[in-house]
Parts: structure tokens; sequence; C-alpha cells
């Protein structure tokens, strides 16, 4: 109990390959494929990504082209990660980076992830707060910290 | 009826919040308020017909703000102009002749404030924070502005603040869901919520982002982001007014269906008496009460139709949308793609107010 860690021991999983299998959803165009690098992003506490944590995976990653729209579900390792936030800003920000302006964004938990699940997510998708967030030296430190690993 | 585009004004460096028409005499002036940490004056061409695109940046004030100003607000004697920042400042400009200087900054909000409104006489200002309080400012002379109350009652954020038309009674939006309506006690020593408007009765689901009143102050509007507008009427219960003179405020009718993401802002023309919205949707929309179906009593049976649907208003979000004080066709908007835009609402016969109604510039 010497670890600070919210989740001091979390499981880890293989990267997956990329680009071998179709998108589920199959309107993921060419425009757009730096979308996956979200699953790159790393973990505020491990240094291992959002998708080694299980965090983000493919399949949580939902694009409609058309109607230019994006919605990430996330998985922290634990109900009661207070990392929730940052994890749900990181891929906010990654988002805004690599998406055409069109894209509306919808960031959320998977239901039953987090015992404050609704509170965080009306946190994430609230723009006036996530725009004061992004005002903040020390919270787009500790974003951009998490988001190195994603830019080639 | 539809929306012609008049200009659109470019500038901004980030998005644009919030606008605001300067009330009062002279050529139409708009200020409009960014990410970028300033404040834009647009100024259109004197003697020019009202829907022509000559309008100008005229003025860029940045002295004020550390961060996003969220929003701006002229006096009603269109001399002063306050802000309202993500640095938990507000700002106060004033505008002598063409010219506008900084003149002021006043702190006492623990992080940002969201809004700022001042009451029909210009001698009150109202200001709101993510610091879930409301503060009310007296105007004195010689700038100085101080604080003579401090509102706590909300749970959450204070996302905008307005006044009625023409009595000292505000209203405020709250991330809580919740609308709240603060009036002066009966011996005029503080404030108090005399009503709030929210679940387990009819209200938002919700952040409530914005509210409205009407011309004459019976009614109001608000938009959230349970993806609804809902209207509230004092009309119909005068009966029931309380001591101190405040009648409670009573849902009319939810319009909904027709917004598909969160909607930012909403605004009540005092002039043509259109509801006007401004949404996530990129869309800008905008309603009239239904007039064919004539009702027995006042606030019964009432709905609102949607009259147009402006699509891609904006390339991106609709921030917040504003009709002209006079100009019944005038509607201003601003967006997440840092552009301000003038819109003339083409064809329709606007329910034209009579001016004698008009409590919104007594100085005017």
């Amino acid at each position: 109990m010497v670890s600070g860690l919210i989740n001091a021991n979390p499981v880890v999983h293989e990267r997956k390959e990329r680009s071998s299998r179709p998108c589920v959803n199959k309107i993921l165009d060419s425009k757009i494929p730096s979308i996956h690098h979200v699953r790159d992003i790393t973990d505020p506490e491990h240094p291992y990504s959002l998708e080694q944590l299980n965090v983000v995976t493919e399949d949580s990653i939902f694009v409609d082209d058309s109607k230019s729209y994006v919605k990430v579900t996330f998985t922290p390792t634990v109900q009661h990660c207070s990392m929730a936030t940052v994890i749900g800003l990181s891929l906010r920000l990654k988002l805004l980076r690599c998406l055409p302006p069109r894209f509306k964004v919808d960031i959320q938990l998977a239901p039953g992830s987090h015992s404050t699940e609704a509170a965080v997510n009306k946190q994430l998708n609230d723009k006036e707060r996530v725009a004061a967030a992004f005002e903040n030296p020390h919270l787009v430190e500790l974003v951009e910290k998490c988001l190195v690993s994603t830019e080639e | 009826m539809s929306l012609r585009l008049v200009q659109e004004l470019a500038g901004h460096d980030d998005r644009v919040w919030s606008v605001a028409w300067r009330p009062g005499g002279g050529p139409s002036v708009l200020a409009s308020c960014s990410g970028d940490k300033t404040v834009r004056i647009w100024e259109h061409s004197p003697g020019a017909s009202p829907s022509s695109a000559t309008w100008v940046c005229k003025a860029v004030l940045d002295s004020a703000h550390t961060r996003t100003v969220r929003q701006c607000e002229w006096c009603p004697a269109g001399k002063l102009l306050a802000t309202a920042s993500f640095d938990s400042t507000l700002g106060m400009y004033e505008k002598i002749g063409t010219e506008i200087s900084f003149i002021a900054s006043f702190e006492g909000h623990e992080n940002e404030v969201k809004s700022v409104a001042w009451n029909s006489s210009g001698s009150l200002l109202a200001s709101c924070s993510r610091d879930k309080s409301v503060w009310i400012w007296e105007v004195l002379p010689g700038h100085e502005f101080e604080c003579v109350s401090v509102l706590n009652g909300h749970s959450q954020d204070v996302k905008m603040v307005t006044w009625h038309p023409s009595r000292d009674i505000l209203v405020s939006a709250s991330y809580d869901n919740s609308i709240k309506v603060w009036a002066e006690d009966v011996d005029g020593d503080d404030w108090r919520c005399v009503q709030t408007l929210a679940a387990p009765g009819r209200g938002h689901t919700s952040t409530v982002w914005g509210i409205s009143f009407n011309a004459t102050g019976d009614r109001m509007v608000s938009c959230s982001d349970d993806l609804t507008l809902m209207v509230w009427d004092t009309s119909a219960d005068c009966v029931s007014t309380s001591a101190d003179g405040v009648a409670p405020w009573k849902h009319l009718t939810t319009i909904s269906g027709y917004h598909d993401r969160t909607i930012f802002s909403v605004h009540w023309s005092r002039v043509n008496g259109l509801i006007a919205s401004g949404a996530g949707d990129d869309c800008i929309r905008v309603f009239d009460e239904l007039r064919d179906n004539v009702s027995t009593l006042p606030g019964e049976g009432l709905s609102y139709e949607m009259v147009l649907k402006q699509e891609k208003a904006h390339s991106t979000d609709v921030n917040c949308v504003r009709w002209h004080p006079k100009e019944p066709r005038l509607l201003a908007s601003a967006g997440d793609d840092g552009v301000v835009k003038i819109w003339e609402l083409v064809g329709g016969d606007l329910p034209l107010l009579s001016n004698e109604s008009l409590p919104y510039d007594p100085r005017g």
C-alpha cells in the first residue's frame, strides 16, 4: 500500500495490429485514419497506452463520416478512477487535433464503468467546462504528457 | 421565411462565444467576445440601409482579460460595456464618442465568470460563475461598482444571468438543470430566491444554457442541453402574486423534437416577438407562437411552431443568437468557427410589436 497509484497493478494487454481488419462501421474513410491514434494515448498513471490497458479499444470508437460524428467510449481500469476526467480530456484534445472541425464528438464512460459516471460524462461533454479546462496550464501539461506517444 | 446572410464578420482568432447589440441611437454597433481573449466592436455605416453589408471592425479590446471572454453586455444607455471572463474577473469599458477605453476590472468570483447582465435602468449589474454564485453589483458614480449581494442557491455552475425587461427581477440558469428567480426583499435590504424552476416539477433534465424574456416580461424562454426550449409564463397568474409583488412562473409549453444537439443560446425578439435559437447542430431556428388556434384563456393551449431553420448557419456550433433591439429583421450570431454573422429575416409578415410597449431602452 506504499503506492500512491489509484490502480497499482493494471492488467496489460497486447497492442493490436492496425488496419488489418476493416472498421466495424465501414464508414471510416481515408481522410481520418489518424483517429485510431487515440488508442495510443498514454495512461496518466502508467507507461502503457489506453489500448494496452483496455481503456479504449477499436470497437469503442464509433465513426459516422457522412454525419460528421464520432463517439468514443472509454472504460477506466478501476471504478473510482480519479483520472477519468484527464483521460476524457486527453481523448477530446487528440480528436480536436486529428479530426476536421466539421466533426461533432461525444466522449463517454462505458455504462457501469465508473462510480460517478453521469457527473464525469456531463463534464466531458460541456464544451464551456472543457474550454476552461484547456486554459488551465497544469491540466494541459498533464494532458499533453498523455498525448506525446500519439504523435508520429 | 428565411434568413439571408448580410455579412460575415471575420477577425477573431478563436471561437466567438457571444455578441451584444448596442442599445441607443446612432449607427448599429455590435460587440463580440471570444476565446482569443478579446472583444471586437463592429460598426455599421451611418446612413446605410440596415441590411447593407457595410459592417467594419472599429476596435479590438484586449486590455481587460487574460483568458476567454465569455460574454459582453452594453448598459441600457449604450455607454458602458461589461465583460465576463474565465480569468474570474469582470471588465468594464466606456464608450466616449468613437473611442472605447478600458476603465476598470473587478474581482470577487473564485473562478470562471460566465455571464454578466445589466438591469433595465442600468443601476445594477449581475454576474455568475462556475463558483455557483450569482453576484449583484451596484453601479456608483465615478466608475465604482460595489457588490451588494452574493446569492448562493445553485448547486453547480451558473451559466447565465439575465434581468426582467422593466423590473428588478433576476433569473439565472445553471448546470444543475434549474432556473432560479431572484428578487429584492420587501424591506429592500437583500436579495433572495423567490422561485426555482426545476424537477420534480416541470423543468429541464440537463444543463440550462440560456434564458430570455419577451418584450413585456410576462414570458421567458429557456434553452438546454436536454435539446428542448421551455416557455414560462406569469401573465395568467396575477391573482396569486406574492406579498413582494413577484408573480410565480409556470411552465407553459416545451418545444421539443427540433434540435439535434445542445441548444446554447435562445433569444426572444423584443421587436418582432419571434424566438431564435442557436445550437451545437450548427443551425439557427426561429419559432413563432401558433396564432391560428384561438385560446380561451391566456396561457392555455398555446404552442410554438418552427417557422424557419437555417442549416449550416455556421460551419460549427452556434454559440449565440441575438435579435437587433430596433430593426425587426436583423439577427446576429456567433459560432465556434470564429465568425460573427449578420442575418436578415426575409419574407413573412412580422407581428410587429408596438414601440410603446417596449420597455427595452428607457433612456433611448
